[in-house]
């Protein structure tokens, strides 16, 4: 890493509407190394890179390249002057090969004016080699893995010799061995003394593959450290602007008698899973992506079928046919895609407060529009979400607001056991903050909640009870009243069944 | 965004800014109308565009059911040919009563409705594909019940239900009032109606909330064919006739008026008084291009593009919809 600035963009600044996104940020990127970009959703990373990408044209400030000043008015001029940005959602044709993909819109061409595609891939070859990437230029995009399509569009970059990459989550998709593996790339281009920026939301990968981090917090500028000598606590803090015991501040909930007996339940993607959920306990779910958990839940709420095994609510044995039955006997469900499938993103907060609980002022064609405002009413405040009124369009709200309304939707149905999956999945610290004091404040009142997360330290100060699950299978259930609670206990579970203690 | 009072729109203001353009353009017609032509303003013919927008408009309010949920009908012309011609063959051919002939025939809409609806939400296949694949079915039972020739009715009472008046507006017309109204509380005031906007809106949101998919979708199917069924009746009163043929440009003004009416093609939103309107502005155009001298065959071009414009507007609403969304995030 040299001590040479690639980048500097200086006192950018940008609104939308009555919004401030951007307050005079300032950002710089050296030669070779890998610049983190961190900060809570809505601090202003992505507006920040969509200006250096030309999406977005800031209202005041300056963009130098190499101590030049240049002016990207779009993604296309961007890419002409040494900008790439990897997407974090990729922007490949799937039905093309991966030559055709790296060099897209830039076809060399024979002189009939013809795409010469032996050179293409000829050239695609060479790139892919010098990079160390195992692929054949050949192959079709649709029949890579996401890591390799992603390390497709890292060539293209560097085939275009792009000074200043971009890295939007590059990781939020891939397994540990192709994170493994995309950091060896990652480690190439920074020889190559191209300057990085990787916008992520893991700790762990800040520590292993920045040099340096700038925190941004509401849209303004925090501060910029080397990324040696700091704690994941430091971060926090800079990120948050209060300290991390705050967040999760409340007792530990304890358990009563058992109320859900899951029993032996298998399907396509369970293997005989067993579990217990008692009165009033925030049971914690545990796993990484694709261990089940979510599959479980379906298979709770009768979303997905279950094969084999028994549940038992309350005491009896009980065998849905369909969500409205699970509804019906006290279960609320707010699921892991709150924009997919928690809310009608067209239809007002008021309309969606009442979708589970229509009976309770609809009767045939009498709508009892006193109570339905009262529901509306109590359930809109209780979280206090942040609108103009009911009647605005859920889509118009921030992330952290539209799963307030998903939750006081399903506090509306008043259920008894309430499955969370990945609630603060991609919200602010704030609106977690409330998130969890209200699960505590739940489990006090004696709902049961099943909490699913991917988010360790969550389940660690939230979960009175913590369930592990490897590859559709329950490995271990963890038990906070009799031992601590460690990342690495319930990672070792969630990588091996079984995990070799029991 | 923080601590914005609520904003109490005037209810009244709120209706007249929702159906804005269309009492704009319905304003417009009977002014153009009004001057250029000494005739389209008299009383009679208002009442003659009563009575043509009464088939549009029932045919026009299941639509709206059906795009409300998401999906689209393109059968229900080939469902009044089949409803029209046994409405006939039961009354004039068999002798059955003139009331039990209409509600056989309208059930039989009612049938091909479920059916669709059931086909749909059993498989999942696109609405497009299986109503199209259906338009052929029906329209084959029609050619059958009728060996492919028009029937004629011979019944009085039957033939005065499409073309007589009850205290001077056409009999069809309270039919379609009747109707509509129905439609309209279903869909504002019952749990059903509830269901249809939420699965439009988000399907999966819809099923995760308990709704049933199933239920509601093919709720939403039936009730269009149901309406399609009672279109064919009204059909075939005013024509005397069964014929197998009518009804291929019955769907594409169905689904102009639903759309010009604010019915979004993607599903969850619509209301029966926008498909209401959408239907008097159709009726009125068609009706005033006769007033106006122009050829038939420019008028086909006429509505071509004026399907073309409604959907292009509901898509261009649309997508201020979502600028709007960019700048609030």
């Amino acid at each position: 890493m040299s001590n040479e600035t690639v980048l500097r963009m200086a006192n950018i600044d940008k609104r939308f509407g009555g919004v401030h996104a951007l307050d005079h940020v300032t950002f710089e990127v050296r030669k070779g190394e890998v610049h983190v970009l961190m900060g809570e959703n809505g601090a202003g990373k992505s507006t920040l890179m969509k200006i250096l990408d030309g999406l977005y044209e800031a209202d005041e400030g300056e963009i130098y390249l190499d101590g030049e000043k240049v002016n990207i008015k779009s993604p296309v001029e961007a890419k002409a002057l040494g900008v790439a940005m990897i997407h974090q959602e990729l922007s490949m044709c799937a039905n093309m090969t991966v030559a055709e993909n790296i060099f897209r819109g830039e076809e060399p061409t024979n002189k009939f004016g013809l795409v010469d595609f032996k050179t293409m891939n000829k050239n695609a070859q060479k790139i892919l080699d010098d990079m160390g990437m195992a692929l054949n230029a050949r192959s079709q995009v649709r029949d890579l893995s996401i890591a390799e399509q992603q390390m497709v569009e890292i060539a293209g970059a560097v085939s275009r010799n792009a000074k200043v990459v971009i890295m939007d989550e590059p990781t939020s998709s891939l397994t540990e061995k192709e994170i493994k593996e995309l950091f060896v790339i990652v480690n190439d281009l920074k020889a190559k003394d191209v300057g990085i920026i990787y916008i992520s939301h893991r700790m762990n990968e800040t520590f292993e593959i920045g040099d340096r981090i700038t925190v941004l917090r509401d849209g303004g500028y925090v501060a910029t450290c080397d990324v040696a000598g700091l704690t994941e606590d430091d971060i926090i803090e800079m990120m948050v602007g209060r300290s991390i015991g705050e967040v999760y501040a409340g007792e530990r909930a304890e358990g009563g008698e058992v109320v859900l007996d899951v029993q032996h339940v298998s399907n396509e993607k369970l293997k005989d899973c067993s579990f217990q959920l008692r009165k009033g306990e925030i049971l914690g779910f545990s796993g990484l992506v694709g261990a089940g958990r979510t599959e479980l839940m379906r298979a709770i709420f009768a979303l997905d079928k279950i094969d084999s095994g028994e549940i038992t609510l309350f005491g009896k044995k009980v065998h849905f046919k369909n969500p409205q039955q699970a509804i019906d006997a006290g279960i609320g469900m707010v699921p892991e895609d709150r924009r997919g499938c928690g809310l009608v993103l067209g239809h007002s907060v008021g309309t969606n407060l009442t979708i589970t609980v229509l009976k309770k002022f609809i009767k045939g064609i009498r709508v009892d529009k006193k109570k339905e405002n009262a529901i509306i009413d109590e359930y809109w405040q209780k979280l206090s979400i942040k609108t103009t009124g009911p009647q605005q369009i859920c889509g118009d709200l921030s992330g952290g607001n539209q799963q307030k309304v998903v939750i006081s939707k399903w506090l509306a149905a008043e259920p008894r056991i309430l499955i969370m999956d990945e609630p603060t999945r991609g919200i602010d610290v704030g609106a977690k903050h409330e998130i969890y004091q209200l699960m505590r404040q739940l489990a006090k009142e004696g709902v049961s909640i099943i909490f699913v997360s991917s988010d360790l330290p969550e389940i660690i100060n939230m979960s009175s009870r913590v369930v592990v699950m490897h590859e559709g299978e329950i490995s271990a259930i963890l038990d906070g009243a009799t031992e601590e609670f460690t990342q690495q206990k319930i990672m070792r579970f969630a990588t091996t069944t079984g995990g070799g203690v029991q | 965004m923080e601590n914005k009072q609520v904003k109490k729109v005037n209810p009244v203001v709120g209706f007249f800014r929702k159906y804005f353009a269309q009492f704009i353009a319905i304003a417009l017609m009977f002014l153009v109308l009004g001057i250029f032509t000494s005739t389209f303003l008299k009383y009679k013919n208002l009442m003659t565009v009563f009575r043509q927008i009464c088939v549009n408009g029932l045919l026009a309010a299941g639509i709206t059911c059906v795009l409300i949920v998401g999906c689209i009908d393109l059968s229900i012309g080939s469902t009044c040919a089949v409803s029209g011609c046994l409405v006939v063959v039961l009354n004039s051919l068999w002798g059955v009563n003139v009331w039990l002939s209409i509600i056989l025939a309208t059930l039989a809409g009612g049938v091909f409705g479920f059916i669709n609806g059931f086909v749909r939400s059993k498989t999942m296949l696109p609405p497009f594909i299986i109503t199209l694949a259906m338009q052929q079915t029906i329209r084959g039972f029609a050619y059958i019940f009728t060996n492919g020739y028009p029937i004629q009715s011979i019944d009085k009472t039957f033939n005065g239900l499409g073309n007589g008046d009850f205290l001077h507006i056409p009999k069809p017309f309270y039919v379609l009032v009747v109707c509509l109204v129905i439609v309209a509380l279903i869909l504002g005031r019952t749990k059903l109606g509830r269901h249809m906007y939420a699965v439009g809106g988000n399907m999966e949101a819809a099923k995760h909330s308990g709704i049933s998919y199933t239920k509601t979708v093919t709720a939403a199917y039936t009730i269009c064919g149901l309406l399609a069924g009672l279109s064919g009746v009204i059909i075939a009163s005013r024509m005397y006739s069964g014929q197998p043929t009518i009804g291929l440009e019955y769907g594409t003004d169905a689904i102009a008026s639903a759309v010009i009416g604010g019915t979004a093609f993607g599903g969850g939103y619509g209301t029966v008084f926008g498909t209401f309107l959408g239907a008097f502005i159709i009726g009125v155009m068609y009706n005033g291009m006769n007033h106006l001298a122009i050829n038939a065959y420019w008028q086909m071009i006429i509505k071509g593009l004026l399907i073309l414009g409604a959907v292009l507007f509901d898509s261009v609403k649309g997508k201020l919809k979502i600028g709007k969304k960019k700048k609030a995030a």
